[in-house]
């Protein structure tokens, strides 16, 4: 694929607002976890829930879309100046040229929740208020998105469970490079719900402490919600119109580059992975040649790592499959499995790996399963951090995985990439 | 980049119309249009203990997607596939929705993991043991047009296949009253890089902001308004009609899919 840049990113979290408390989080090994007291919820778990996003008051003019995930939406988007890079790539390009692709695995159905709540005694109908388009649907993200900025590109939600925040870069990629579009917010959004609460306590999924991945007595997941955003653009072609490493000259050596993008799906079953972790095996292999990368350059890897003990098991044979002792993590034990925003939250995480040349420690885990036999990072620390390769897979067997890197090393080195 | 696609084959599915043969039929005024509640087949391929747990809107995105693949010859197991679709499975959500307003909120397994966006999508590739990428979108009432920008993106940029399904099925009160779909309607089509001798037609596709095209049969017009996924007809009946031309489809509030339809016998000639 021809690189896209990612020239601006924000993540908004369990582990705070913006990039700075963020990656503060990350290097000092602090999570954002903790018991669950999400209304109605009366589970023996632990949530990653953002603060304050109920008292975030929705802008005026897009009053009809207030609902937590768009509250969240909005909280995500006006974090590092995000919204201010938006309009001046509105500015170059025009509102036109600029798409929309938004993850999201419920959406809104919060308010759906509220609404069966509160239902006529008499007719059971649901109450005149209640809008179904702006909050429940799932495009009620993109929209709330588009509109926010004034966007009059293409635009879709993608909702593939929980690799839905990967596969927005793999939609936009396309649109880019088929010329339809310039540049494109892609993001994740997902908040907490009863939905999913309830629904994968039915799986026996949650785990009653904060979720510890890849650790031998991991026992399930901890929900958290988050919102994160990616400005993403052609990087700069040559003076020829031919994009290579030469034209990549007039960006710093710290700029974001997305290389690859690998997608797959199990066939297997609907809520468990494939035992052997085929499909995420696929995905990876994909990413990797997509970006002309070897594994052996893949520097980090931010797992799925949800901490269920089967899909940490699938992730780590397809990993040992392909990689020998790469340094990885899963940072859900500090953010908790975001779900829909998951893919990304974390490609953001990637990102500021990458900027700050730093492996995170993956939180929570005390004894990494040998029997899983990955590098598993316990100590988060500096690290000359080029290349890096992150997971996202979900419900129904969908896989996703994206390699990203430094611009700098884009140009200096590596792969086919530089010839 | 010139957005194309070559159209291999077509299944469809909606309230009295079954598959494409028929419904062609219709579309082109061979036989009348006689509206009658949408029959689904049981889900084909699927193991019988996921057979039972599907509901209507797997079944109906299962009954065109293998209608479309086996009219087109491919190897479903290598197609990459896009799901489209404005909502899930209305009667479930209903349910979770009830259950979760109560006091025992305990939910079941099955109604949840058949409660994501991407169901069918995980059922198909199950059925079909496809192991291609898929994507899964929404774009409420334009959800068809965006699962064909991003199929016809993905058959021009990665020059692959693909399947598109879209597909949407009715809510039960009270949610049918704020999303009045009244019947399940499925479409897919199968679309490739290059013509061959299945082609049906090939497909240029634009933005615009010109009218969506109307259907001149006022219930067929009316189920197009209805149901996101019927928002294809224009399209379906220009294939049926073997019309080549130019029909506009629903998309986004102030933007639209321009299609330029071209029929095998001009496939020479530039669009």
């Amino acid at each position: 694929m021809k690189p896209l840049i990612l020239s601006h990113f924000t993540a908004t979290s369990c582990l705070g607002r913006g990039l700075d408390a963020t990656l503060d989080a990350l290097r000092g090994q602090r999570g954002g976890l903790a018991r669950c007291d999400f209304e109605r919820a009366e589970l023996d778990t632990w949530i990653g829930a953002v603060a304050g996003v109920d008292a975030e008051p929705i802008r005026a003019d897009l009053a009809d879309y207030a609902c937590r995930n768009n509250r969240l939406a909005q909280l995500g988007l006006t974090q590092d100046g995000f919204a201010g890079h938006v309009e001046a790539a509105v500015a170059r390009y025009g509102a036109a040229r600029v798409g929309v692709f938004v993850g999201t695995s419920t959406s809104g159905i919060l308010e759906t929740e509220y609404a069966y709540q509160r239902r006529d005694a008499q007719s059971g109908a649901l109450e005149p208020g209640f809008r179904y388009a702006q909050t429940h649907n799932p495009y009620s993200l993109a929209a709330f998105v588009r509109a926010y900025f004034g966007l009059f590109g293409p635009a879709t939600s993608i909702s593939s469970a929980c690799s839905s925040g990967a596969k927005v870069f793999g939609s936009a990629r396309r649109m880019i490079e088929a010329g339809l579009i310039d540049a494109a917010v892609v993001g994740g959004v997902d908040s907490l719900c009863l939905t999913t609460l309830y629904g994968f306590n039915s799986l026996e999924l949650l785990s009653r402490e904060p979720c510890r991945p890849f650790d031998v007595n991991r026992n399930g997941i901890s929900i958290g919600e988050a919102a994160a955003f990616a400005l993403v653009e052609r990087a700069p072609t040559g003076p020829d119109g031919h994009d290579g490493h030469d034209a990549l000259d007039s960006l710093d050596d710290d700029a974001i580059l997305l290389l690859g993008v690998g997608e797959s799906s199990d066939a297997h079953h609907m809520s468990s992975p494939h035992p052997e972790g085929l499909g995420a095996r696929v995905a990876m292999e994909q990413a990797l040649s997509m970006a002309g990368v070897a594994a052996s350059e893949i520097d980090y890897i931010n797992l799925h790592g949800t901490a269920t003990p089967s899909n940490d098991a699938a992730e780590s044979r397809a990993v040992g499959a392909l990689f020998e002792r790469t340094p990885c993590s899963s940072t859900k034990g500090a953010t908790g499995h975001t779900l829909g925003a998951a893919g990304a939250l974390e490609a953001v995480v990637a990102a500021l790996t990458l900027r700050h040349r730093f492996v995170p420690a993956g939180i929570n885990t005390t004894q990494p399963d040998p029997a899983l036999g990955l590098d598993y990072v316990m100590e988060s620390r500096a690290a000359r951090v080029d290349t890096v390769l992150s997971n996202s897979f979900g419900f129904g067997g969908t896989n996703c995985s994206l390699v990203l890197a430094r611009a700098g090393r884009v140009r200096h080195g590596h792969s086919g990439y530089s010839s | 980049m010139r957005l194309s696609a070559f159209i291999e084959s077509v299944g469809v599915i909606g309230p009295g119309l079954t598959g494409w043969a028929h419904t062609a039929d219709v579309l082109a005024a061979r036989m009348p249009y006689a509206s009658a509640r949408t029959v689904l087949p049981p889900p084909a391929g699927l193991p019988s203990a996921e057979r039972r747990r599907t509901g209507p809107v797997v079944r109906t995105a299962l009954a065109v997607g293998h209608e479309a693949v086996a009219a087109s010859g491919r190897d479903a197991t290598t197609l990459a596939a896009v799901f489209a679709a404005s909502g899930g499975d209305g009667q479930n959500c209903h349910a979770i929705c009830e259950t979760l307003a109560g006091d025992d909120r305990q939910l079941s397994p099955t109604r949840f993991h058949n409660s994501v966006h991407n169901a069918p999508a995980g059922y198909w590739s199950i059925a079909a043991r496809a192991r291609a990428t898929s994507n899964v979108l929404c774009a409420h009432d334009g959800s068809f047009a965006a699962g064909l920008l991003e199929s016809v993106c993905q058959v021009a940029v990665d020059g692959v296949p693909t399947l598109l399904i879209a597909y949407d099925t009715d809510y039960p009160e009270p949610l049918h009253a704020v999303r009045p779909i009244d019947d399940a309607f499925g479409v897919a089509l199968v679309l490739a890089p290059q013509a061959s001798a299945a082609a049906l037609a090939r497909l240029d596709v634009t933005l615009t902001d010109a009218n969506a095209t109307p259907l001149a049969t006022p219930e067929l017009e009316a189920l197009r308004t209805n149901n996101p996924a019927a928002r294809a007809l224009p399209l379906l009946e220009a294939l049926a009609a073997r019309r080549p031309g130019r029909v506009v489809i629903d998309y986004l509030p102030e933007t639209r899919v321009q299609i330029d339809v071209t029929m095998p016998e001009r496939f020479g000639e530039p669009s």
